[in-house]
């Protein structure tokens, strides 16, 4: 198990190079002047000539990209074009909180759409089942933008129970993470519906029933565990996702996150922070994918790693 | 002679609300399981066999199942129970061992695990204690090194073995009836002979009845004493298995023994060509009138097309046909 764990780890840098390398010269390829950007539209030629030789940009690409990589592989990103600070450092301080944000998220998405799949599976084609699909239907349609300024309007400007926007308190989580939750659950009750409906008609979940056994034990305990496996996948990509910025979230609710600060990088064509957290982002998804697989063998003894 | 009665199902009649329609797949049956003996059941697939099974210990979703008549354990009707009463039957007084031991055990729990949440349930021990019964029980259908067997999980064992670790999971808790749903069936042959033998030797030593569903003749002829032959959801015929055999009164019975190869047969009777029953089972949406089994019936009379049959008592047996009237 170790083993493969290493192994798997070690995999992630031939992936990452692979994303370094695309981002590298796609980026490059985007309109835009970065020293024009930071100097501004009054600047002289000879200041956006300065800045370019700051930064690194008057090198051939291939060159610059040689740099890039020698930089890290000892585990420096850079410095950020606009502010000067290193990348890593921007990124560390956003970080926890798009990792608190997918984490509520998650939460959230798994306490309803788990329990609410699991009703629809036992009780398929009855009004509950209904409701649930439909509740499910209604978040996975509803824009996360609109959402988001419904919650706002009315739980800031109406009832004012929760804060609009910004960080702070438990309290600004949990709009957010609620809007994040209302599009992910949807994937999650349909997939546990399906998986479990699968499972209770399973000659096995007969053969619990005929033990005896209640059937709140029968549903958890023998069909449940055998649903988990398309579940976890389906909560793991969705991490994953949420992981890699919720940009459209923390920009309706002003959340410091990894999110806008790419969405802002990008607006100032500021590469090293983009590449740095675009990098990340690769990192933190191959990290949960690896995760869900140990995951696997854990909930199925037939799945086994050497 | 009169036995004493364990199981008593009077005129049970399940059927299932589908959207083609009522699929009535048992039609008002009517069978007497005795203390001690096993009643072999037979017919081909779909004639509703295991749906009696099933009905007994109320195993079918419902809706869309939907199960009538009567079925009395111990003089209380099974059907009037509520479900925490028909619970603590299931696996207890009554279990049932089912047809494809690879897909009948959970493959995500432990073959011990599996065993032991019966035991613990049923006769309320500890978890050590169950655990140790389940070991015992490993070992008495005869699972080499029970010990460690009990701690893995059913895709490590092979056929044969998830079939024992299934008798012992259905007789873990000494029930009085067992209810056997082609137990052989998914097993190549000397494995089955294996299956057969244990069953015979529990079913002694824990002295449980046994009501054995098969299409296989021959797992009658060794294991059973009574016989019920059933076609599309009714007992068409009931006898003592050597009566049975010697002397069929039922054309679909006689149509079934004479489908058997014999070896031997040709000696005595020349070169002769392996009979068989024409014609197909009809969908349970398209019953023919009268007797079900008339279009595909050698015998069949003018009165077999019209009316349906009386359960005729004969010599202390029973057939359903015009022809014993």
């Amino acid at each position: 198990m170790l083993q493969y764990v290493i192994k798997r780890l070690l995999s992630t840098i031939p992936v990452l190079l692979g994303i370094s390398l695309l981002l590298f010269f796609m980026l490059r390829m985007l309109p835009g002047d970065p020293a024009q950007v930071l100097a501004g539209q009054m600047a002289s030629q000879e200041d956006i000539k300065n800045i370019r030789q700051q930064l690194g940009l008057d090198k051939p690409i291939f060159v610059q990209y040689g740099i890039f990589l020698s930089r890290l592989a000892k585990l420096d990103l850079g410095r950020s074009a606009r502010t000067q600070s290193p990348v890593i450092k921007e990124i560390w301080a956003r970080l926890p909180n798009t990792v608190l944000l997918a984490v509520t998220a998650i939460t959230l998405a798994c306490l309803f759409g788990i329990p609410a799949g699991i009703i629809s599976a036992v009780r398929p084609y009855t009004w509950i089942d209904y409701l649930f699909t439909s509740m499910a239907l209604f978040g996975i349609s509803m824009p996360v933008f609109w959402l988001g300024l419904m919650l706002i309007v009315v739980f800031s400007l109406v009832l004012h129970w929760l804060p609009a926007g910004g960080i702070g308190s438990w309290k600004h989580v949990i709009l957010p993470s609620f809007t994040l939750a209302a599009f992910v659950v949807a994937f999650i009750t349909r997939i546990t519906r399906a998986s479990m409906i699968e499972t209770l008609s399973q000659d096995y979940t007969t053969t619990a029933r005929s033990k005896g056994l209640k059937e709140q034990v029968v549903i958890v305990k023998h069909a449940l565990k055998n649903a988990l496996i398309p579940i976890v996948t389906v909560v793991g990509l969705q991490f994953g996702l949420l992981l890699g910025g919720a940009v459209l979230t923390e920009t309706v609710f002003a959340w410091p996150g990894l999110g806008r600060l790419i969405v802002d990088s990008i607006l100032a064509r500021d590469y090293p922070v983009i590449q740095g957290t675009i990098l990340i982002f690769g990192l933190l998804y191959i990290l949960v994918n690896l995760v869900v697989d140990l995951l696997y063998a854990y909930i199925d003894p037939r799945i086994r790693y050497a | 002679m009169r036995q004493d009665s364990l199981l008593t199902i009077k005129n049970l009649r399940t059927c299932f609300h589908t959207y083609e329609g009522v699929l009535t797949a048992v039609d008002g049956i009517g069978l007497e399981i005795y203390r001690g003996e096993t009643l072999g059941v037979v017919g081909e697939s779909g004639c509703g066999k295991s749906v009696t099974a099933l009905s007994i210990l109320r195993l079918l979703a419902s809706p869309p199942a939907e199960i009538q008549g009567e079925i009395l354990f111990d003089g209380k009707n099974l059907l009037n129970m509520s479900l925490d009463e028909i619970r603590k039957i299931r696996g207890n007084s009554i279990s049932m061992i089912f047809q494809e031991p690879m897909t009948s055990l959970n493959p995500v729990l432990t073959i011990g695990e599996q065993i032991s949440e019966a035991i613990k349930l049923h006769q309320g021990v500890t978890h050590q204690e169950a655990w140790a019964e389940a070991v015992e029980m490993l070992q008495m259908v005869q699972i080499p090194s029970p010990e460690i067997r009990a701690k893995e999980y059913p895709h490590k064992l092979s056929g044969g073995m998830r079939q024992r670790a299934m008798i012992a999971m259905a007789l873990s808790c000494h029930p009085r009836l067992l209810l056997a749903d082609e137990p052989t069936t998914a097993l190549d042959v000397t494995i089955q002979a294996q299956i057969v033998d244990l069953m015979e030797r529990l079913k002694e030593e824990i002295k449980t009845s046994v009501l054995l569903i098969t299409h296989n003749l021959g797992l009658i002829a060794e294991m059973a004493k009574r016989v019920v032959v059933m076609y599309t959801g009714k007992v068409v015929e009931e006898a003592l298995v050597e009566d049975l055999f010697a002397e069929p009164l039922h054309p679909y019975t006689q149509g079934l023994l004479g489908s058997i190869p014999w070896m031997g047969r040709k000696m005595k009777a020349g070169r002769k060509q392996l009979q068989e029953i024409p014609g197909m089972v009809p969908s349970l949406l398209e019953m023919p009138e009268g007797c079900r089994f008339h279009p595909r019936c050698p015998r069949m009379m003018d009165i077999c097309r019209k009316e349906e049959p009386p359960l005729v008592q004969k010599d202390g047996r029973r057939v359903l046909c015009w022809l014993w009237k």
